[in-house]
């Protein structure tokens, strides 16, 4: 008896030696959410109610990290990816943050989409040092390290896409008298913001109207209609994919022909330019940061080719023609860089402080030249767009990739 | 909107014992309130949270079943009152820094004020009518909080973010912890008001209008001032709860009241019982809890289980938690005797 009591003290001071060794050779970090095996992260998407159409991209970023995980993870970690469901509602969210955060005990919180819903857990999470990494809204609001050190966007602010038009119209169209048509929400009234400070002093006597419509509205033709009279030569189109071609439609209609800038949330050539018409919608400018799959010039890029063939193997009943599609993908690859820079060490602060490290990072349905950076005082990934035109039944990039770093 | 009507419409069958339809018996009461103070003292801190939500919800209910199942008047309108109160304890809140505590019966009164005033034009509809102003009220409202003029108080569709009170007098107790008991006590302070109310000549006079409109005011009702006062008590609880719901999630945003949150709560009344207090409850913890399970059997087919899981309730005990509880008190009954 005594002298098993004795090995098994004996054993239990090897294995305490052994496991204080073991830390302290391999210097393995480790926060909750996780070990040595997994990676478990949290989102938040609206997979029903009125925001459901974007649901797509945490659909797109499960497949994706399904594939990672298939492929033997990183780093020797699999990812659990925990999503729930928000309806796009911000009560609810809460609700799901929370669960996710106290109940599931997720690493940090991934993606989760729309200004509202990561508006109302942002406080919460940046009190709980959680990271909130790479929400998928454009508000210009998530580049703000100093006050929310736990928070950082993805996509490029929409007040720098407006920037990136103001700046053209002062060089090349100084006297320009412009129209304004924008979404009465945070998103459009976000993009006119940016117009204005980046026409600076000349803003007030530069547009000569604005019109804002509301999503409930069944067509903008009215609109339309008010903003040709005013007789403005630049239209500015800040409206989502319905609105977007019903304008291009209305204007080609009434015989109005401005310089027409169309934001890039509706670039898409497959549901905004080909329903509207090709022959409406030559010339219009726009920018973008990231390859559309509607859009055939990219039919051989290596790049989108890759993408494709995961849609087809990993993803086979989503549309790559979905916008959404590719920016899962895209950002799901934007993370997976993170968590190798991670190595070993992966507490949320260490999380954080990789994803503020990224240089020239780029994943390739980002348009050649558009790279991702990042640092201590830059929450801003993607900061660069290109101008585009439209020509023929595709656009056709022209000038250089422009960056407008915009602080919240 | 007939299976609901018809359930209003029958219930006079069980409120043949008005008293004890509409409240549980005491020994019941204890052991519910029991369970809703201790639980909180073994649990995490997140089921603390969706404890304060059901709580929350279930105020929302209770208002909503006075207004049906006391004077029987429909309203898909409640997510209206419930964001006038979110807003107003919100902006006391930031913009005039009174104490959360303070926001509330302000947030109620300003609710019981306006459900009064908008009950008195809509009152001369009945029926399905009436749902349908109510109806008009909730689509109008998140718009109403975007608009313009008002964007200096409401953070127009940004919102605006509340700060989440600590537990005073220095009491050990997580934030949640406290706001847990703080809802509680007001729940509880509410139900036994509610409670009293429908026992009261107020509430008789109520239940006669639900009854036989005719009758009740061949009996010297005054049926328009009573059927207003409902609805504005309905509206005053409902925005009692609103602040409370802005205080618990620290964020009130047009998107957080739209139409959803009125049918959810209406659900949760016929799932509840109609015209059972003490189901609100239960109808709450259905509106919080299900949709969670619904997600969790298939994320794509999310809302469809949600139906189906509803559609079994409705079917199987179409009269909510009130059924449940009735063939409950009835096997016990029977054990007894035995």
């Amino acid at each position: 008896m005594s002298v098993i009591k004795k090995l098994a003290i004996l054993s239990a001071a090897f294995g305490l030696l052994a496991a204080t060794a073991g830390t302290a050779s391999a210097q393995k970090k480790y926060g909750l959410g996780a070990s040595d095996t997994e990676i478990k992260i949290g989102n938040i998407m609206p997979y029903s109610g009125p925001a459901s159409a974007y649901g797509v991209i945490g659909r797109t970023e499960a497949a994706y990290f399904k594939k990672i995980n298939d492929a033997g993870g990183i780093n020797g970690r699999k990812i659990n990816f925990v999503s729930y469901d928000d309806a796009y509602s911000p009560p609810k969210t809460v609700e799901q943050a929370r669960k996710l955060v106290e109940s599931d005990e997720v690493l940090f919180i991934f993606n989760s989409l729309g200004t509202p819903p990561n508006t109302a857990i942002q406080k919460y999470m940046n009190s709980k040092k959680v990271p909130q990494l790479f929400v998928a809204t454009g508000a210009t609001k998530w580049n703000d390290p100093k006050d929310f050190p736990w928070t950082m966007g993805w996509q490029p602010s929409y007040q720098s896409e407006t920037q990136i038009y103001a700046k053209y119209i002062l060089k090349n169209h100084p006297n320009a008298k412009i129209a304004v048509l924008y979404q009465n929400d945070d998103y459009g009234k976000d993009y006119l913001k940016g117009l204005k400070d980046g026409l600076g002093s000349k803003a007030s006597s530069m547009i000569v109207a604005e019109e804002s419509y509301e999503t409930s509205e069944p067509t903008i033709d009215s609109h339309m209609v008010k903003l040709k009279a005013t007789g403005a030569d630049i239209f500015i189109n800040i409206t989502t994919p319905k609105f977007a071609a019903q304008a291009i439609k209305k204007n080609a209609e009434i015989g109005w022909k401005p310089l027409h800038f169309l934001n890039n949330v509706s670039a898409s050539v497959g549901s905004v330019l080909k329903p509207a018409g090709f022959e409406n919608a030559q010339d219009i400018i726009s920018a973008a940061y990231l390859k559309d799959a509607s859009d055939k010039q990219w039919d051989n890029d290596p790049g989108m080719k890759e993408f494709y063939a995961f849609m087809a193997k990993d993803f086979p009943e989503g549309d790559k023609l979905d916008g959404g599609t590719v920016v899962g993908y895209g950002v799901a690859q934007t993370l997976v860089q993170v968590l190798k820079q991670c190595g070993d060490n992966l507490t949320r602060e260490n999380v954080m402080k990789q994803a503020a490290s990224l240089k020239d990072f780029r994943t390739e349905v980002l348009l050649p030249g558009i790279k991702i950076n990042t640092g201590p005082n830059d929450f801003a990934p993607i900061s660069s767009l290109q101008l585009m035109k439209f020509k023929g039944d595709k656009w056709e990039l022209f000038g250089d990739v422009i960056s407008a770093d915009v602080g919240g | 909107m007939s299976a609901a009507e018809e359930v209003v419409t029958e219930a006079p069958a069980v409120e043949a014992v008005p008293k004890r339809a509409m409240t549980l018996g005491y020994g019941t009461s204890l052991v519910v309130l029991a369970a809703l103070i201790l639980t909180p003292l073994f649990v995490k801190n997140f089921i603390i949270f969706q404890m304060t939500m059901v709580l929350i919800y279930g105020l929302a209910v209770l208002a909503l079943n006075i207004l049906t199942g006391g004077s029987g008047q429909f309203s898909l309108g409640q997510s209206a009152f419930y964001a006038v109160g979110a807003y107003t304890s919100a902006i006391l809140m930031e913009h005039a820094n009174i104490n959360y505590a303070l926001t509330l019966p302000v947030a109620g009164i300003i609710c019981f004020a306006f459900g009064f005033l908008f009950g008195q034009p809509a009152l001369r509809l009945s029926g399905v009518y009436l749902a349908l102003a109510t109806f008009a009220l909730a689509t109008a409202m998140p718009q109403l909080l975007k608009l313009g003029y008002f964007e200096h108080w409401t953070g127009g569709v940004q919102g605006l973010v509340v700060t989440k009170p600590d537990a005073p007098f220095g009491l050990p107790l997580s934030q949640d912890m406290w706001l847990y008991y703080f809802t509680l006590a007001i729940t509880i302070g509410i139900y036994i008001a509610s409670v009293n109310l429908l026992r009261s000549r107020s509430g008789r006079a109520f239940m006669a209008i639900r009854d036989n409109e005719i009758a009740a005011s061949a009996m010297g009702i005054d049926v328009s001032l009573y059927k207003t006062l409902a609805f504005g008590v309905s509206a005053g609880i409902t925005g009692v709860a609103g602040g409370l719901g802005a205080i618990a999630v620290q964020f009130v945003a047009p998107d957080g009241y739209t139409i959803t949150l009125a049918i959810s709560l209406f659900l949760g009344m016929v799932v509840g019982g109609v015209g059972w207090l003490p189901g609100s409850i239960v109808g709450s913890a259905f509106i919080i809890f299900v949709p969670n399970m619904a997600e969790s059997i298939s994320k794509g087919l999310s809302g469809a289980v949600f139906g189906v899981l509803l559609f079994l309730v409705i079917f199987l005990v179409p009269h909510g938690a009130r059924q449940v509880a009735l063939v409950a008190q009835q096997l016990a009954a029977k054990l007894k005797k035995n």
